[in-house]
């Protein structure tokens, strides 16, 4: 218990830090209003009039998976900056403090799910004024919104171990590139599930990203007209399919991140 | 416990991609209450390894190593409460203030927040840096950065402090600045283990010196224990003409009082000298006749050290 108190007491002086860097370097607060903006804007006009469905409107389908790729994301943000103390020694000064040893990790994951908040309320603005509505009561819709944050959580601590391991913030950043396109594009993001070929519609339907992106949907009330996209279990249960995915990464990159952290060294 | 840094064999090894390197040999150290220790070697020699391992950042392979009583392997977060450790790089965060950045060291150490502030006041007004204390930490130069780094290493008044090269890459007015916060520290009763490239430095600040080969120790004493050894000043001389190295080693080797070295490659020859200004004398008027495009009077370096002590002149492990 002790250590837990002690955990969020020196992740709240981290999260401090975090946040006076993003305050000093106003860039960062700029992109993360800028690019969930043109996500919306590119998707809703470029696409949006490209693609038919029965029953709804495509800008109003791919608005939550929008904010899925979006705040997916917004988590590389954990990674290039863990990585970016490991490059400038910053880690060697933690590791020589006697503070909690997860506490450089609860702060930067905590101070990040606050950056994926602006981006949300960004991109949730713009999508209103582009036409997307939600059709369900707020308390559905704050859940769906509290999903995606937990989901975005979740993997900010999968890239904090990647952030940990790798020589560089580049090298985050492009390799993120890599494994996160195909993630948030092969699932049902951007376009219905049975338009996929079988072998990518399997991959698609037990894809945390889709099931995070149907359960946000369905809290939204988007796409409710659309006739049943697959019947695999995670597209149906979707709520409950995400939250074991979370809890499955959470289990697992918390305690390994933690140790990796234990016996890194600057580069 | 007379010793306040006590280390026992320690070994270090890493896993290369084709050979397993050394860092550490079965080094031993030992460091008395308010003494300073310094551990002189070329780069590669294990000296961060040494640090890094007493600070807890590192498990050694094998040995022991306690710093104010506390086993540093078994009760590294104990041994943390008690040491400040500033290193190579300066570990502060660019994008705070030196004021932020040192509350929030306060914050971890858990000084409390009026106590963490009123230690940074304290130190920023200490090190000088009262004037950019509430500027981000970008905009300084390489030595306030270090005397940053060194104020952070101060926060919580640890009894027990590892510089690890303090001065490398700092011009020479910095580092003279550096060097009377270090002594101001000694004298305030500190416990200090500093590595070190120069020999100058070692000599300036240190009460005992261990000089590091390959991970061990290859000789220690105190600064003038190990003068001894490696002789006073020497003079060098840079022939025009090759061919000229010889003579001029014959030469010189008349006045020298310790073993002359030839570089032949870059012209080049030096002889430690008992009285260096009549001894400079001596060698130009023995020297009549040679070419010379240079000639003086300079301190031993840690070349001559090793020279000295080993035979061979201190080489960077590849």
């Amino acid at each position: 218990m002790n250590t837990l108190v002690e955990a969020f007491a020196d992740g709240a002086v981290i999260v401090r830090r975090n946040l006076i860097k993003i305050y000093r370097v106003p860039e960062i607060l700029l992109f993360t209003l800028v690019s969930p903006i043109m996500f919306v804007l590119l998707f809703a006009y470029v696409f949006g009039s490209a693609i038919e469905l029965e029953g709804t409107s495509y800008r109003e389908f791919l608005i939550a998976g929008i904010f899925a790729q979006t705040v997916i994301f917004g988590s590389t943000w954990t990674g290039a900056s863990l990585a970016e103390d490991m490059q400038k020694g910053v880690i060697d000064r933690f590791r020589s403090l006697p503070m909690s040893r997860s506490a450089l990790l609860v702060g930067r994951t905590a101070s990040d799910v606050f950056i994926n908040l602006i981006s949300i309320v960004v991109m949730a603005s713009t999508g209103l004024l582009v036409g997307w509505r939600i059709r369900t009561s707020w308390w559905e819709a704050l859940a769906g919104f509290a999903l995606l944050l937990l989901f975005a959580y979740a993997f900010s601590w999968v890239m904090a171990w990647v952030g940990l391991l790798v020589p560089g913030p580049e090298v985050v950043n492009n390799a993120s590139f890599v494994v996160i396109f195909p993630l948030t594009f092969v699932a049902n993001t951007f376009v219905p599930l049975e338009t996929l070929p079988p072998v990518l519609k399997v991959f698609a339907e037990w894809n945390p990203v889709s099931s995070v992106t149907q359960a946000t949907r369905d809290l939204f009330g988007n796409g409710a007209g659309v006739p049943a996209l697959s019947d695999a279990w995670p597209i149906s249960h979707p709520v409950l399919y995400t939250l074991l995915w979370c809890l499955l990464i959470l289990a697992v990159f918390v305690p390994l991140s933690v140790r990796t952290y234990k016996t890194a060294s600057a580069r | 416990m007379d010793h306040v840094i006590e280390a026992r064999g320690l070994v270090k090894r890493y896993a290369g991609r084709k050979r397993t390197v050394v860092a550490l040999d079965g080094l031993d150290l030992s460091v008395p209450q308010g003494r300073v220790l310094g551990l002189l070697g070329p780069n590669g020699a294990g000296k961060t390894t040494a640090v890094r391992i007493l600070c807890t950042l590192l498990e050694p392979d094998e040995g022991t190593a306690r710093v104010a009583g506390i086993d540093v392997v078994k009760d590294p977060r104990e041994a943390r409460r008690r040491i400040g450790l500033s290193g190579q790089s300066a570990a502060v965060d660019e994008y705070l203030t030196g004021r932020e950045n040192l509350t929030m060291v306060g914050r971890l150490y858990k000084l409390g927040a009026p106590r963490s502030r009123e230690r940074a006041a304290s130190l920023l007004a200490s090190f000088d840096l009262e004037d950019a204390a509430d500027r981000p930490v970008k905009t300084y130069s390489g030595g306030m950065r270090r005397r940053l780094d060194l104020a952070a290493a101060l926060v919580a008044e640890p009894p027990v402090l590892f510089l690890d090269e303090p001065t490398t890459g700092l011009d020479p007015r910095s580092r003279q600045d550096l060097w009377d916060v270090i002594r101001e520290l000694v004298r305030g009763g500190t416990t200090l283990l500093l590595t070190t490239q120069y020999l100058e430095e070692a000599d300036r600040l240190c009460d005992d010196i261990v000089v590091v080969d390959r991970g061990s120790a290859i000789a220690q004493g105190t600064p003038d224990e190990l003068k001894a050894k490696v002789g006073g000043e020497r003079v060098e001389v840079v022939v025009a003409d090759p061919a000229d190295v010889p003579v001029a080693h014959a030469a010189l080797a008349r006045l020298a009082v310790g073993e002359v070295a030839s570089d032949v490659a870059e012209r080049r020859v030096t002889a430690p000298v008992a009285d260096g200004q009549a001894d400079l004398a001596r060698a130009l008027r023995a020297l009549k006749g040679v070419r010379v495009t240079e000639i003086g009077l300079r301190r031993p370096t840690l070349d001559d050290v090793f020279l000295s002590l080993t035979g061979h002149a201190s080489k960077e492990r590849s």
